[in-house]
């Protein structure tokens, strides 16, 4: 075997051996690291997760929607606009959309009630998303009651149950024809809740949207990159909360593995004279505390990383839930897509697991330069 | 016949802290020959330098002036990474209170030195195990060190010092703590190993040690500077 190996995996084995004898410290301090990294790679790949999320919806959603506005607030688009809009150059298609939201009172669940552009629903018949089919423990053919803002008890039959890719898409949908839904709220005949339109050239959503501004002026009219910002603030920003009040957490653990690492124990100096003068190179010693400081950070990261994973994907994030996921009680078994970003781990591992072994190294540096014969005064 | 020249000391004097309010001259201005093959004892009183002295033969420090030669060459001015290496080399330390890493076994203490020549595991531990057995010791081979009495933590020691196989071997005060029967039994080790050719260099202020029939030469030390020899 080469050389090189052979003395490494002797000095490897001689850490394990160090870390064993000192069991109590290296745990206490293993636990504190895993816990550190548990709780910073749960919020990346909870914030990460959710933001990805949001995109895979933006990306299915329409180029630009329409809403009229009257005292600043959202009114129903008369159906006229959408001959308006469509008369704009650039434009390729526009579509009027009926929807609203529905409390459900006895679940303390909204949901969002809506007409399918593209898929025909039978009247009387609902299809459900995957949220409400498991809160009101539905299936297809069972019937639902919804109580209309007039206070009748509509009945509907479920006709099936929504299978999306992201459920944060799907997973509080009702679909219905366009009847229903006219009925069931009361929706004038002449209006729409909002308008979408798609544009020809991407790179004119911003110039068409000008446009529909100028032809209807009590239109707010608002792109898919307007809302893209406004979700990546939103996530920027509740990942920002919660990094600030674990930013405590984080220097604690530096002030811990520092105070470890500077503060050599007059039998850690000792051990360091006895290995130096029975024939160990400084060189042997740095590596041995190398050995040390990166075994400790690998393993901690790795648990952590793992601990956080399922956190975050298997246990929907629970503890960080209400920070993160604000409107969590629309979503009772929320859950996101496992995916492992390289970039998140790269970030995560260079603010741990670097530090924590050049804390352990440098000092031991200092210590390793001292005269051999110390041992013998 | 005439005793062979193995270390050479010329003029060598240590100053510890130099320059510093607590600077000690520890060493001043010493000349002695150390014999191959023999036994030599450096006696004194404490404070008399004879540690210092050993640190400096054993190239764990360098003399502050003077010369050392090993088998005729100068190892006084050699850098640190040379000097670990003559040190493994050539070396052999049982130090006072045998400085035992505690919470490994003895076998794993006595395979420390060589771990970074990295020899084949299996012929090191064979090794090793079998200095245990010269110094009938193999049955306390997984014991911890902490466990082991005052002369069974001597031997583990002195199979340590042995394990790289070095023609000298250096004791600081290897009978400080031991009762009679204990150093008569080290004596009786220090007797073999003298057997098989090595050079051993001993401080004591041991009567039972420096008058030991098998003392080849005693070096008297006083404030730092030779007294006598014999």
């Amino acid at each position: 075997m080469n050389h090189f190996f052979a003395r490494h995996l002797y000095l490897v084995d001689f850490t394990v051996a160090s870390l064993g004898r000192r069991r109590g410290r290296n745990l206490g301090l293993f636990a504190v690291y895993v816990l550190l990294v548990f709780v910073l790679a749960s919020v990346s790949l909870m914030t990460h997760g959710l933001r990805r999320e949001a995109q895979a919806i933006l990306e299915s959603s329409p180029e630009i929607v329409v809403q009229r506005m009257i005292a600043g607030r959202n009114d129903p688009v008369p159906t006229g606009a959408v001959a308006a809009i469509t008369g704009i150059r650039g434009v390729r298609a526009v579509q009027g959309r009926l929807w609203g939201y529905y409390y459900d009172a006895g679940m303390r669940a909204n949901y969002t009630l809506m007409v399918p552009p593209d898929r025909p629903v039978e009247s009387g018949a609902v299809v459900i998303g995957g949220g409400i089919a498991r809160l009101r423990q539905l299936d297809t053919g069972d019937i639902v009651h919804f109580m209309a803002p007039d206070g009748r008890i509509v009945r509907f039959t479920v006709s099936g149950t929504l299978d999306s890719a992201s459920e944060l898409v799907s997973a509080d949908l009702v679909l219905m024809n366009e009847g229903d839904f006219r009925a069931f709220f009361g929706f004038p005949a002449d209006r729409f809740t909002d308008v979408v339109a798609s544009v020809r050239n991407p790179r004119e959503v911003g110039t068409v949207a000008s446009k529909i501004a100028l032809a209807l002026p009590e239109a707010r009219v608002v792109t898919r990159a307007d809302m893209l910002r406004t979700y990546e603030a939103l996530f920027d920003w509740r990942g920002g909360m919660v990094a600030v009040v674990l930013s405590g957490a984080v220097l604690a653990f530096v002030i811990l593995a520092w105070d470890k690492a500077a503060g050599l124990s007059a039998d850690e100096r000792r051990e360091i004279g006895v290995l130096k003068a029975i024939g160990w190179e400084t060189s042997d010693v740095i590596a041995v505390k190398f050995w040390e400081g990166a075994l400790v950070s690998l393993l901690a990261f790795l648990a952590g990383y793992v601990l956080a994973y399922g956190h975050v994907f298997y246990f929907s994030g629970a503890l960080f839930e209400p920070a993160l996921k604000g409107w969590a009680i629309l979503y009772p078994r929320f859950r996101l897509v496992p995916e492992i970003n390289g970039q998140q781990v790269a970030t995560i591992f260079f603010f741990t697991v670097v530090p924590y072994t050049l804390a352990t190294i440098f000092p031991i540096w200092r210590a390793a330069t001292i005269d051999p014969d110390t041992v013998m005064r | 016949m005439t005793d062979t020249v193995l270390i050479s000391l010329k003029k060598v004097s240590k100053i510890h802290n130099e320059g510093r309010p607590n600077e000690v001259q520890a060493v001043v201005g010493i000349d002695l020959d150390i014999a191959r093959g023999k036994v030599t004892v450096l006696r004194g009183a404490s404070g008399s330098g004879k540690t210092t002295l050993l640190t400096v033969i054993g190239c764990l420090a360098r003399p502050s002036s003077g010369r050392v030669a090993l088998d005729g060459r100068d190892i006084s001015g050699m850098p640190e990474r040379f000097l670990t290496r003559i040190r493994q080399e050539t070396f052999g330390f049982v130090f006072q209170g045998f400085n035992l890493l505690r919470g490994m076994s003895a076998l794993d203490n006595i395979m420390l030195p060589a771990y970074p020549q990295a020899p084949p595991h299996r012929w090191l531990r064979r090794r090793a195990l079998d200095l245990l057995s010269m110094l009938r010791l193999e049955h306390r081979a997984d014991t911890p060190v902490e466990m082991l009495s005052g002369g069974e933590a001597q031997r583990t020691a002195i199979a340590r010092a042995l394990v790289n196989d070095p023609p000298i071997l250096i004791a600081d005060e290897p009978t400080a703590n031991l009762d009679t029967a204990l150093t008569r039994e080290f004596l009786g080790i220090a007797e073999t190993l003298k057997a098989q050719g090595k050079t051993l260099i001993l401080t004591s202020h041991d009567p039972r040690v420096f008058e030991a029939g098998m003392v080849d030469h005693v070096v008297t030390l006083r404030d730092g500077r030779v007294e006598e020899r014999r």
